[in-house]
């Protein structure tokens, strides 16, 4: 679950990123956050992942209250929510397993955790042949699955993705959608945050717009916003 | 644990190169520094040596026999800085001086009641060789005290220059090393900002990111140390082999390196490891921070 109440974000150059947004998912929800460059989205992931903190407002996420939370409790925060990126950011000198593996390995899983559960997750992608394949043998959308299995592999309450088929051509972004689709139908709540407006329309899904810092539609009309204005 | 202590040791042959560098800024410095204080240590052991040789002259009134100059020379080795009194018979001292003057006919017949009894006196500190002499001069039975002060204050500046001038070299020298040092591990882990930004991204807890970075910079410090005591080692015997062959050079006793080489061991290791792991911790912190 995600809570943000009247969060403001000024950065220290006097950039004024996030301007009292209101935001509520629940459990559960797939929703899209759409809006221009430099409307705040990257800002809410970093908030979201407390990279970042708010300079005023309050911020809960799956349960912990951001404005409360200690530092060393920031790793175990982060773990309830998986983040894929646009550019993968795999290690390139693992193999796709020991990749998956290494979000288990953070967690102190056993080998014998690992060994059940990355096959799972691998399979689950679409990506059950390619364990023992490096990052660069793979292809962008390979590689994206990838990096959405190791989001995935310890069953984070939420994934958050920030623009994952940015650097896909439009079929494998449509199969990338598809999977995040199926991984909420599953159980765990999904943040995509994007600007293709194309990719938002053809889901139906609630859509939470954001430009110049504020919240300007939340709703399951689509994305409207023009990315001119 | 037994996985980050993998993850360590794979880490540094993954970034190689880095790791190579690391190696050889460390090794460099290491053998700079290494080689500057064996040889200033080697200079402060000629120095003393040379100040050693100077040493006091007491002569015992001519009058005592042998057994009273010996008794003599009890008081002498009782007195405050004096390390060791040798006892030089009439008959000694006479050979001694004729030896001095080529030998030759000209002395021939001279008697050793001629001479006096003597002790040479070498001191514990010649620093206080006017002190010391005073009190030798005190003592019943002494005749005479020659000594050559000039010389001993000659020998205290030379060795207060060199300790002086060696604390400031080495001290330079550490800085620049250890400014070097500290900017290749920064620029190796610079280097691996992305990995550690996916580590923090993926929950792993501060120890669990440091811990190999702590394995690598150890078996990088450990390398170091090895590699730059071998070098000193064998570049050491090398100038040493070298400086024997000259004539020239002959006035020099260059120290064995097995009598500097547990110190050197010790010293190699200490520096390696602590720039190692220190190095590696301290250059992590940046990139830890939430």
């Amino acid at each position: 679950m995600i809570d943000f109440r009247n969060v403001t974000k000024v950065y220290e150059a006097g950039n004024r990123a996030l301007e009292g947004v209101d935001l509520h998912i629940d459990d559960g929800e797939f929703v899209f956050l759409v809006g221009p460059s430099g409307s705040g989205k990257s800002t809410i992931i970093k908030l979201l992942t407390a990279e970042l903190e708010p300079t005023s407002g309050s911020i809960e996420i799956n349960g912990y209250k951001l404005e409360t939370i200690k530092k060393r409790q920031i790793p175990y925060m982060r773990r309830t929510v998986g983040v894929i990126f646009q550019d993968f950011r795999l290690i390139e000198n693992k193999t796709v397993f020991e990749n998956v593996a290494y979000g288990m390995r953070v967690v102190g899983a056993s080998g014998k955790e690992i060994k059940t559960r990355v096959p799972y997750v691998l399979d689950l992608v679409g990506l059950e042949n390619r364990g023992r394949r490096l990052p660069h043998e793979l292809s962008g959308g390979e590689q994206q699955r990838v990096a959405i299995a190791r989001a995935l592999v310890n069953n984070p309450a939420m994934i958050v993705a920030d623009e994952p088929t940015g650097n896909l051509d439009p079929q494998r972004s449509y199969e990338i959608m598809m999977l995040l689709e199926r991984i909420n139908a599953l159980g765990t709540t999904v943040m995509v945050v994007t600007h293709e407006r194309e990719l938002v329309n053809r889901f139906t899904k609630r859509v939470i717009a954001i430009n110049e810092g504020k919240v300007i539609n939340d709703g399951m009309d689509g994305y409207y916003i023009n990315e001119e204005t | 644990m037994g996985y980050l202590f993998k993850e360590g040791i794979r880490n540094m042959f993954t970034h190689g190169f880095m790791s190579f560098a690391a190696v050889c800024v460390t090794v460099a410095c290491m053998v700079i520094i290494g080689s500057f204080s064996l040889i200033i240590y080697n200079l402060s052991i000629l120095v003393s040596d040379m100040e050693r040789q100077n040493r006091l002259l007491v002569c015992v009134d001519e009058t005592y026999d042998t057994a009273e100059a010996k008794a003599v020379g009890s008081r002498i080795n009782l007195t405050d800085n004096v390390h060791e009194a040798v006892f030089i018979s009439r008959e000694e001292a006479g050979r001694r001086f004729i030896e001095q003057q080529g030998g030759g006919d000209a002395f021939e017949g001279i008697d050793a009641s001629t001479f006096r009894d003597q002790f040479e006196v070498s001191l514990e500190d010649n620093t206080r060789m006017e002190e010391t002499i005073q009190a030798l001069r005190q003592i019943q039975g002494v005749a005479e005290v020659k000594g050559r002060t000039e010389l001993a204050e000659g020998f205290t500046t030379i060795q207060r220059v060199l300790n002086i001038a060696s604390v400031a070299i080495i001290v330079v020298l550490l800085v620049v090393s250890l400014f070097m040092i500290s900017n290749t591990i920064k620029l190796a882990m610079y280097d691996r900002r992305d990995e550690i930004a996916i580590m923090r991204m993926l929950g792993a807890t501060n120890r669990f990111i440091r811990f190999p970075y702590f394995v690598e910079g150890f078996l990088i410090g450990m390398i170091s140390g090895i590699v730059a005591f071998f070098l000193m080692w064998g570049l050491y015997d090398l100038l040493a082999n070298q400086i024997t062959r000259i004539d020239s050079l002959q006035l020099f006793n260059i120290v064995p390196f097995r009598d500097v080489l547990w110190i050197t061991v010790a010293t190699f290791g200490a520096a390696g490891l602590f720039v190692g792991v220190f190095g590696s911790v301290m250059s992590i912190r940046k990139f830890l921070d939430v």
